[in-house]
């Protein structure tokens, strides 16, 4: 089988937020083997929580012209957000379910002379890693081990819905777990690990009050489950950590996504995780 | 005061991919398994059932419809397979399209339309962006004027300025 190469969708925060992220998961895929190319052109995915509220006809249409432009290209899309894969990979689901749904949508795309056909595959950098690499592999691949008591956050769109997802359960999943594991840290059990940051669905960016409350109650858990770090796979929810302590009293978490605590553990340069971008302090 | 129930509404919603709407028997692990509704004043249930009973002003103008997360635990845990995030989804849906749409959220969308992305860039991020040996603006529609020429022409053709009240 050829070798798949991905085009790296890089999304919205990743880039313009938190650029260590998509600086560490380039370094990461190129040390474990996965051809990435650069996604010349697209858009925001766009963000399942708002703008698919806001619109479904322009969520749709826009995240199609996204996987028309891999498909055109050939390769399928990996992506590193959760909302991004979301959005992708809900609205390729559809688009594969509905051929009248996929008719209209190419109508749309017809004005731009894009057509979707249905063979774009999308994939997160996570489950690449746990599904493709191999947790042997990582294993091997580790030059710095880490000894950090870790809780990881999974968020909500990753592994849900389930039904069209089917990664792992999604009441009591370990893939995460077993891949911070890999890198020589611990995963600390907590309460109610499976609960949302708080900031999707236009929560943060309107009520941001009550998005804080999830948040707060998210890091009482893990201070109480003895976490020290916490270790995410998406940049919104990144954010929601990130930030979210700079408002809340009490703590002060650093917060990193899988691809850093990758690069880390893989022996890259602890200046090449883009750690200044961070609000909370990273000291490892 | 009675409420004027709005029998066409379930349609709505069933026409803007709330299918399973009528599914719903009511049984609450929605409300129970929902993390907004421990810090607010939401109930999935009771939205649900407003959806059923066609109570359209009153669910469409309420804030509670916007204080779902999407975190699909409701989805996960529903013993009808009520699809409930495309429920809230097609409601918000049917709020937005009659005019009721919150600044916050009408921010993001401008952003969209403006940027191709949710956040703009700004000089910070392109500095760090330029340390780390990264493009200083990403190769997205930020790095193209064609690209985003086609992007807003997809924002043309769904008709999405008009539909959030620009």
């Amino acid at each position: 089988m050829a070798k798949a190469k991905y085009a790296f969708f890089l999304g919205c925060i990743a880039p313009l937020r938190y650029p260590g992220i998509e600086k560490s998961t380039r370094d990461v895929c190129a040390a474990l083997g996965i051809d990435l190319v650069d996604f010349n052109d697209a858009s925001c995915c766009p963000a399942p929580g708002v703008i698919r509220s806001f619109d479904r006809k322009t969520w749709i249409a826009a995240a199609a012209r996204n996987l028309a432009l891999a498909e055109k290209a050939g390769v399928n899309i990996l992506t590193i957000c959760n909302g991004c894969y979301g959005s992708l990979f809900d609205a390729a689901h559809e688009l594969h379910e509905d051929p009248e749904l996929l008719k209209e949508v190419n109508k749309i795309l017809a004005e731009i002379g894009l057509e979707y056909k249905g063979g774009t595959t999308v994939r997160h950098f996570a489950e690449v890693i746990y599904n493709d690499v191999g947790m042997d592999k990582v294993k091997k691949a580790v030059k710095n081990p880490l000894d950090l008591k870790v809780a990881t956050f999974y968020g909500c769109h990753f592994l849900k819905p389930s039904d069209i997802k089917a990664l792992d359960d999604p009441e009591n999943p370990s893939m995460l777990d077993k891949m911070v594991e890999a890198t020589g840290a611990s995963s600390m059990y907590r309460k109610d690990k499976m609960m949302c940051c708080g900031a999707g669905g236009g929560l943060r960016s309107e009520f941001s009050d009550y998005a804080m409350k999830f948040t707060e109650e998210n890091l009482k858990n893990m201070k109480d489950g003895g976490a020290e770090v916490i270790v995410d796979i998406c940049p919104f929810c990144h954010l929601q950590f990130d930030r979210g302590q700079q408002e809340l009293k009490g703590y002060s978490m650093p917060v990193l996504h899988l691809s850093q605590l990758y690069a880390l553990a893989l022996g890259m340069d602890k200046k090449e995780l883009g750690l200044d971008a961070h609000l909370t302090p990273v000291k490892l | 005061m009675t409420a004027t129930p709005n029998m066409d509404f379930v349609n709505d919603i069933i026409a803007n991919g709330g299918e399973s709407v009528n599914m719903c028997f009511q049984c609450g692990t929605c409300t129970a398994s929902c993390p907004s509704g421990r810090q607010t004043s939401f109930r999935t249930r009771r939205l649900v059932r407003m959806a059923q009973l066609g109570m359209k002003d009153e669910s469409l103008t309420s804030e509670d419809l916007w204080f779902c997360t999407t975190c699909y635990s409701c989805t996960e845990r529903c013993p009808r397979d009520v699809a409930i995030v495309d429920i809230i989804v097609a409601m918000r849906n049917l709020a937005v399209a009659s005019g009721n749409m919150f600044e916050g959220h009408k921010k993001v969308a401008q952003s969209l339309m403006k940027n191709g992305h949710t956040v703009p860039i700004n000089d910070e991020v392109k500095k760090q962006r330029k340390a780390l040996g990264l493009a200083e603006v990403p190769p997205t529609v930020l790095a193209s004027k064609d690209a985003k020429k086609d992007f807003d022409k997809i924002m043309k053709a769904t008709g999405f300025k008009k539909t959030i009240g620009e």
